[in-house]
């Protein structure tokens, strides 16, 4: 019985000690990998940044401008000007049939005729 | 156990038989007893302190190991656990209102030279001078074979560079990683941003501190990693302030002036949506300061913020104000405008005789100067003083900028009857342009003093604090809008936009005492529209002149007035502002256009 219980103990130890050295490594490995992630989220970012800059930089307003007067036959883009602003009742509207609902209507007319 | 008695009767009986003594046995094993009792004792104490000295071994044994640890291993950060600040960036973005970005960073590279590493100094010396102009090959020779054991040869480099001096191949030649501050947008809003440059440097790393505007201003929150590199958001607009700067150019331009400067404020918030200041210069590059010469003619000089100028007749308003709001007199009093008035032996003269008298709107609209000394003469020093010190002329504004601070405006040492009388009309007393876009912000806005800003506020600070009453601010509102539509500044309307202002001369003050005779200040200060003040727009020539047939002119009607006119022309719609009342021909136009 003693000698059971000697063996079984062992037994755990080892198994324990198994156990806790696994997750000891693979702790380490997480770490490895969590570092090496942030070191690539870091490099990304730096991306981003020189993105953003290259972004800013290609938009900037002087560049606009000029890349607008050297297309100004193409796009005709003037700098905005009050006249640009309209009003509602310069939007044409669609004709009369073209609006959905009286197309519904009419086809319900047209349904109850029949 | 089994004790055993102190007299045995083995050894008593047999003691017996020889004659002795039995007392003797029993003190005998008296004896032997208590030997044996002292000996486990001493035992069990021995153990004790065996069991003590290990304890205490083992405990500094622990202390003494983990020292010996920390001091023999590297120092590392903790890396698990915890969220961990996300900083890639040592200094925070600049963006403007609309978060488009004014300044950032861009990693580079730094070039230095460990000589003793090199192999072939010579080969070096003349690769780098190829590479880089600017560097000289027989210096660089001498540098690299002399006693220098380091040099630094470039502090930025750009990747091209880089790849090239990589190229050569030449140990002795090394980079550190640099960050340095990009501002992409060119010379737009170089004022406001100031520049940054390197503070301390070592090889791995530099310093990158502001050297004026917001840079320097704020910099201690753009390099705080505990902001997370949140960016600075700004009060600017961008595409506002880059039209601002053209128009403001070509205006100085035509108006053959040496310098400029425009400020455009949100009269609620007093935020600042745009200051430009003319010549300016490109924050990548700042320049050093002049050593020698006017430091005010220098680029780096902003013309908004450290220019003190006597702002001339704009002040006039500020006259009027006070006169309507202490019911001195109301829009149709009549003011007695005779000239010319003497104090002394001073004389007031007006541009041209305005007649006997004329009302108070007339006295605006037409910029008299006798009128309005009259009015000042009969308020007081005191009220004046008080009143122009609640607009904030007394001290320097506590906007943003590190300029700001040192710009306290030019008050007269001695405030006399006359200072009061010439102050009334802006000759005496010079303050910035911000001082006064800032003044008319706030008797526009319905009286409401407001703080100028830099940075991005979304509503106007709590506590109102009132320095007219709303309906003396309405009328000041529709004096403005008369001196454009029908006064000195007509050449400042703009169709759609009920622009009201008030132009200003003053001749510029000679370094040796006294006034130039043809060299002038001319500054129109403009609000729009006027039925409900938005913006105040602040624009200042610096000696423009321009020729309208055989005659010069130099008075802000014709100079600063069209100036302000037109960048109110190309601003307000960038700012979503609809035109008013605009007449069937231009929505026209506005057709025919959009068919194109």
């Amino acid at each position: 019985m003693r000698s059971l219980l000697y063996v079984s103990s062992a037994f755990i130890l080892v198994v324990l000690a198994f156990w806790a050295y696994r997750v000891n490594y693979e702790t380490q490995a997480a770490e490895a990998r969590v570092k090496e992630l942030r070191l690539e989220i870091a490099q990304e970012r730096e991306n981003i940044a020189v993105m953003r800059a290259e972004w800013a930089y290609l938009n900037r307003p002087d560049r606009l401008r000029e890349l607008a007067e050297l297309h100004f036959p193409d796009l005709q883009l003037m700098p905005l000007h009050s006249a640009q602003f309209g009003t509602p009742g310069m939007v044409a509207y669609p004709s009369e049939e073209l609006l959905i609902e009286n197309a519904v209507a009419a086809a319900f007319r047209e349904a109850a005729e029949e | 156990m089994i004790r055993r008695p102190l007299r045995p009767l083995a050894r008593v009986l047999s003691a017996r038989l020889k004659g002795e003594n039995p007392d003797d046995v029993e003190a005998e094993e008296r004896a032997a007893r208590l030997r044996k009792l002292q000996k486990v004792e001493r035992q069990r104490a021995e153990t004790r302190l065996l069991l003590v000295g290990v304890l205490f071994l083992m405990g500094f044994g622990a202390v003494g190991g983990r020292m010996a640890m920390l001091a023999a291993s590297e120092p590392v950060e903790p890396t698990s656990g915890g969220q961990r600040a996300t900083i890639t960036m040592q200094r925070a973005d600049i963006v403007d209102r609309n978060g488009n970005i004014l300044a950032t960073n861009l990693a580079t590279e730094a070039l230095y030279a460990q000589p003793l590493e090199m192999v072939d100094p010579q080969a070096a010396a003349t690769g780098l001078a190829e590479i880089f102009p600017d560097l000289d090959a027989e210096k660089l020779l001498a540098d690299f074979t002399g006693t220098k054991k380091f040099l630094w040869l470039k502090r930025t480099i750009s990747p091209e560079q880089h790849q090239a001096v990589h190229d050569l191949g030449e140990p002795g030649l090394l980079f550190g990683p640099r960050e340095i501050r990009l501002y992409p947008n060119g010379k737009i809003a170089a004022h406001v941003l100031g520049g940054a440059g390197f503070g301390r440097e070592g090889v791995h790393a530099a310093e990158v501190i502001g050297k004026a505007g917001v840079e320097s201003k704020f910099d201690d929150y753009l390099r705080d990693p505990a902001e997370g590199g949140a960016p600075l958001e700004l009060s600017l607009d961008l595409s506002v302030q880059s039209a601002v700067e053209t128009v403001l150019a070509g205006g100085m331009r035509l108006m053959n002036a040496k310098g400029a400067s425009a400020v455009l404020m949100d009269v609620k918030t007093g935020e600042i949506l745009s200051l430009a200041s003319l010549p300016d210069f490109d924050p990548n590059q700042r320049p050093v300061a002049p050593t020698k010469g006017d430091p005010a003619d220098s680029p780096i000089f902003n013309r908004v913020v450290q220019g003190r100028y006597e702002l001339g007749s704009t002040f006039k308003i500020f006259t009027a104000a006070m006169a309507l709001e202490s019911g001195y007199a109301n829009p149709n009093t009549m003011i007695d405008t005779q000239g010319p008035l003497r104090w002394g032996k001073f004389t007031i003269r007006d541009f041209h005789d305005y007649g006997k008298t004329l009302s108070l709107m007339d006295v605006i609209v037409k910029s008299s100067n006798i009128g309005t000394a009259r009015m000042a003469q009969e308020m007081g020093t005191e009220k004046q003083q008080a009143f122009l010190k609640s607009l904030g002329f007394f001290e320097a504004l506590p906007v943003e900028l590190t300029e700001a601070s040192r710009s306290k405006p030019l008050l007269p040492p001695r405030w006399s009857e006359l200072s009061t009388m010439t102050i009334s009309y802006g000759h005496g007393l010079a303050a910035s342009p911000l001082h006064l876009a800032t003044a008319y912000s706030s008797i526009v806005n319905g009286g409401v003093r407001v703080t100028p800003t830099i940075l991005k506020r979304e509503a106007p600070r709590a506590g109102a604090d009132f320095v007219i009453s709303e309906a003396t601010s309405s009328e000041v509102t529709r004096m403005l809008r008369a001196v454009v539509s029908r006064g000195t500044a007509s050449m400042g309307d703009v169709p759609g936009y009920s622009v009201g202002g008030k132009t200003g001369t003053a001749d510029k003050p000679h370094p040796n005492g006294g006034y130039y005779e043809d060299k002038v200040i001319t500054t129109f200060a403009a609000t729009f529209p006027t039925n409900e003040p938005k913006y105040v727009l602040v624009v200042t020539l610096d000696e423009p002149e321009i020729e309208d047939g055989d005659e010069a002119r130099r008075t802000a009607g014709w100079t600063a007035a069209p100036v302000a006119a037109e960048i109110i022309r190309r601003i307000a719609p960038l700012m979503n502002m609809r035109p008013e009342n605009m007449e069937q021909e231009s929505q026209v136009v506005s057709m025919a256009l959009a068919r194109n």
